[in-house]
């Protein structure tokens, strides 16, 4: 039962040590930086700040929705443009930003034991690059005409075609230029994420025993690099049929009375295209959030994740088979109905590997010693969103079901918790965990809970009761929800309790803010190891950690990272880089 | 312990939430109530599992929380209970996927005598066409489209001549009979939706997209669009009437041909809607503008 984690057999050191790259003044240690870490700290900030308007959108389109016709200046042009910015940079800006660039860069190579990653220069343009993309974006809110209001699909002809806000102006070419950029920029930290766990790892850190956080970036930065080309080429053509006149995805189109120049391109190839790398996408952002949040539960409950090597299959299994269900976005979409037999079966077999991950997360805290921190908190109201989201997602995956639901509210509730909320909800722990480790002082506890409670019950309030809107057939997208039929005033009412939510949920993120930038010198002394966790990125010599991480000699890693509560062992956790007996048990320390 | 506490309420909630609220959905009116049935189905099942895994880790919380001295037990995997977890898993998604599957076969699988009709969108209204005595449609050319010819039928096809073209204006449809929708679009992706038929498909300018329904009361229906077209999107409301046999007829009577319309100096145009002559998705524009400057 406890072959998991032989804790003999630590392989020779095969290369020497080669040197880092130090840097010599303020500018190339703090701004254009090598280290892994301060790139982490810069596209944490980054992705925050342009989360930040996607949040304040939300708050515009959630006052257009639950007072329908009080605000003028949220005009249905202006309506989708929020739309479509918020949902483009929440995916991507920020949630894939943040995960990979954020968490992969601090957290990778301090878990597998090296000093940097493997290509730091390149590591550091990535982040450069992907500025650039924000900044490119964000240039779109004051180009004339304003940024696209495609929604963030973004599909042709509507796209590029004058009906959509931003469509004949600047507002689509910079959303694709961007577009074009983050993926460059991705690409070149990606292949950093993938070589460093591949090569990168310190002596006796066998892939099986890497904590689950780098299991779940690795496959994610796997998946991402495998699933952006597809986005980029579909950019690129867009791009054309936008600037050059090309018909990639442009078929004739008689608009407005006027024949376009346009013929035999498909929309369609689109949105093959676009799910191709989209559906990977839900499952890059949610992959690290399942590691972390693995991490996170065992950690706090103190006990060794359920069934390591089956969470691992699960990740990778999932990894692959996302590859094959791209199409459940497109049952309604007109592609040839009896693709729906085969995309049905895959998008219902991935809820196999998916619910195992949700059984082993709850079987750990079967018979654990579960201190309610706040990332242990937060843990939890992730499995209760993802398993609501997911369980939606079975409606939505099962094609007949998805007839009526398909681009209605439920939809929109449906994603916003299992791919919104959920990770959403997994970043907030992780940081609650990680601060003190980034700033050795711990975040403040009252203000933490307060942000806790607001963010968990509010996201609760503002998603769950949204799904019955779409059952009832409010269609997603909807500017304006005046003379509906199917909409009775109890259904008005409930949107303005859903906006009302929206509200003070955005506000406990002000105060999560607040703490954030508070607690860097107010905060409580958090010393090197605050959750006594048995992680390489606890050891360090230095909090915070220095740049090479490791102090002089790379750690040695004698086990897996989940040694809690072993038996007869005197502390309740024993840290990957304690050599010595597996189960003490049977020699007492 | 709050959260072992919140976590009971959740489920609690959720599920007086589920049969007590007044939100549901529309009374149906047409055949889908198979996909109705499957949406109990899968709410039972995934209810069950909701409320199960949510118990589950509030007791676990309640029972397991830290308390002085306590110590977690040890317990790597367990093969055994992750194989049963897995089987059980597997047998409840079969039984979802397995009845959907069933439904959707029936969805694609249209009737061999149901009647085809034509709904066209442009941004941001909706047209109509029925095949005329000779029961079928004529061709269609984006290309075509002109304000004479406003849906694009070819011109030169006989069989187009008799349809009966509706534009911007109500469908009409008898009520019982099976009805095989054709889609086109002649600009951007719409969709056309009904709530109480629980069936769309969206509108792919360049191909014809489709699906069938029969439509099982009568009653007016609000068509909406369910794919993003631009700014008029939300307001591209259309409706659908479903008669009883000798209304439909009735108002069958008093519609146009195709080759009426597209000569309309010999049937006099003075008896002509006058919407047939504003250009398309002018009144959704004129609406927008009331829209954006309220
Ligand atoms: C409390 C926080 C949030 C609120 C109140 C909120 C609200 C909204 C609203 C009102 C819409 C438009 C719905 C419609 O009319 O169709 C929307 C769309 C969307 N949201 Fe959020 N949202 C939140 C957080 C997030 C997060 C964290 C994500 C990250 C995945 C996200 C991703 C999206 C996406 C992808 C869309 C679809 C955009 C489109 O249709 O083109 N949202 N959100
Ligand atoms: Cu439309
Ligand atoms: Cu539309």
């Amino acid at each position: 039962m406890v072959d998991v984690t032989p804790a003999d057999a630590v392989p020779p050191a095969e290369v020497g040590e080669m040197e880092l790259y130090h840097p010599h003044s303020w500018w190339t240690k703090y701004v254009f930086s090598q280290d892994a870490k301060v790139i982490a700290i810069q596209y944490s900030a980054t992705a925050t700040s342009i989360g930040l308007v996607a949040l304040v959108l939300s708050w515009l389109m959630r006052l257009q929705l639950g007072f329908p016709g009080t605000f003028d200046f949220i005009t249905p042009e202006a309506y989708y443009q929020f739309i479509t910015m918020h949902g483009m940079i929440m995916v991507i800006y920020l949630l894939t930003a943040l995960f990979l660039g954020g968490f992969g860069n601090y957290l990778i190579p301090l878990m597998v034991g090296a000093r940097d990653m493997v290509f730091p220069y390149v590591n550091m343009l990535s982040y450069w690059i992907y500025l650039l993309a924000v900044l490119v974006l964000v240039s779109s809110f004051f180009a004339p005409g304003g940024p696209t209001g495609a929604g963030w699909t973004l599909y042709p002809p509507q796209a590029i075609m004058s009906g959509t806000p931003g469509g004949q102006d600047w507002g689509i070419i910079l959303m694709l230029s961007s577009l074009i950029l983050f993926i460059i920029g991705f690409t070149m930290g990606g292949l950093n994420y993938v070589v460093t766990v591949l090569q990168g790892r310190t002596r006796g850190m066998t892939m099986m025993r890497l904590p689950l956080t780098v299991w779940g970036i690795f496959t994610a930065t796997v998946m991402a690099l495998l699933a952006f080309p597809a986005l980029f080429v579909a950019c690129v053509m867009m791009l054309l049929d936008r600037t050059l006149g090309t018909s990639f995805f442009m078929p004739a189109i008689s608009e407005m009375g006027e024949q376009l120049p346009h013929n035999g391109g498909s929309p369609i190839l689109f949105q093959h295209l676009f799910w191709f790398f989209g559906h990977p996408e839900v499952y890059i952002v949610a992959l690290p959030a399942f590691g972390i949040v693995s991490d996170l539960i065992s950690t706090h409950a103190r006990k060794n994740i359920f069934g390591y090597r089956m969470m691992v299959w699960a990740i990778v299994g999932i990894g692959a088979l996302s590859f094959v269900v791209w199409a459940h976005h497109m049952y309604v979409s007109g592609m040839n109905p009896y693709f729906g037999f085969f995309f049905a079966t895959t998008t219902l077999i991935i809820a196999v590997p998916t619910a195992i991950k949700v059984y082993n997360w709850v079987l750990t805290l079967w018979r654990g010693d579960i201190h309610l921190t706040i990332p242990m908190l937060f843990a939890l109201a992730f499995i209760v969103t993802f398993v609501n989201g997911g369980l939606t997602g079975l409606f939505l995956g099962n094609v007949v079901v998805d007839v009526p639901l398909s681009d209605t509210m439920f939809v929109v509730a449906h994603f916003h918790m299992v791919m919104g909320v959920a990770p959403i909800i997994v970043v907030f722990g992780a940081i609650y965990h990680w601060y003190p480790k980034v700033t050795g002082r711990m975040l403040d506890e009252t203000l933490g809970r307060f942000h806790f409670w607001v963010t968990f019950l509010g996201a609760y309030l503002i998603f769950f009761p949204m799904h019955y809107l779409g059952l009832m057939g409010v269609p997603r997208r909807y500017a304006e929800l005046t003379d509906m039929t199917i909409m009775t005033e109890s259904a008005h009412h409930l949107n303005s309790f859903i906006s009302i939510m929206a509200f003070i949920v955005g506000f406990a993120q002000m105060v999560f803010l607040f703490n954030l930038i508070w607690s860097i010198r107010h905060g409580r002394e958090a010393g090197g190891n605050p959750w006594r966790a048995t992680t390489l990125e606890w050891q360090t010599p230095q909090t915070p950690p220095a740049h090479g991480n490791f102090g002089k000699d790379l750690p040695i890693v004698y086990r897996w990272a989940y040694d809690y509560s072993v038996p007869g062992a005197k502390e309740d956790f024993i840290p990957q880089n304690v050599p010595g007996a597996f189960a003490p048990s049977r020699e007492p320390a | 312990m709050a959260i072992a506490l919140v976590l009971v309420l959740i489920v609690v909630g959720s599920v007086l939430f589920h049969f007590l609220s007044p939100w549901w959905w529309t009374p149906i009116a047409s055949n889908w109530d198979y996909i109705d049935n499957t949406i109990i189905i899968t709410f039972w099942i995934t209810g069950a599992v909701f409320a199960a895994v949510v118990l589950f880790m509030a007791y676990c919380v309640f029972r397991f929380r830290h308390r002085e001295g306590n110590r977690a037990a040890y317990e790597p995997e367990n093969k055994r209970l992750e194989s049963w977890l897995t089987i059980v898993t597997a047998v409840g998604v079969t039984s979802l996927l397995v009845p959907g599957l069933f439904v959707w076969s029936r969805f694609v699988t249209v009737p061999s005598d149901a009647t085809e009709i034509e709904v066209i969108g442009q941004q941001w209204q909706w047209s109509f066409r029925l095949p005329g005595k000779d029961g079928k449609l004529g061709t269609s050319d984006t290309r075509d489209v002109s304000a004479d010819n406003p849906l694009g039928v070819i011109p030169g096809d006989p069989n187009g001549q008799d349809d009966v073209v509706v534009e911007a204006a109500d469908l009409h449809l008898p009520v019982g009979k099976p009805v095989k929708v054709l889609l086109r679009s002649i600009d951007v992706l719409h969709d056309f939706y009904i709530p109480e038929f629980r069936a769309k498909m969206d509108m792919i300018p360049g191909s014809v997209t489709y699906f069938w329904f029969t439509p099982t009361r009568t009653g007016s229906f609000q068509v909406l669009c369910a794919e993003l077209c631009g700014q008029g999107h939300p307001l591209m409301h259309g409706m659908v009437m479903v008669d009883t046999e000798q209304d439909y007829l009735a108002w069958l009577g008093q519609q146009q041909t195709f080759a009426q319309l597209s000569t309309p100096q010999k049937t006099g145009s003075a008896d002509q809607t006058p919407d047939r002559t504003m250009p398309s998705g002018l009144k959704v524009a004129a609406q927008l503008e009331t829209v954006g400057s309220r």
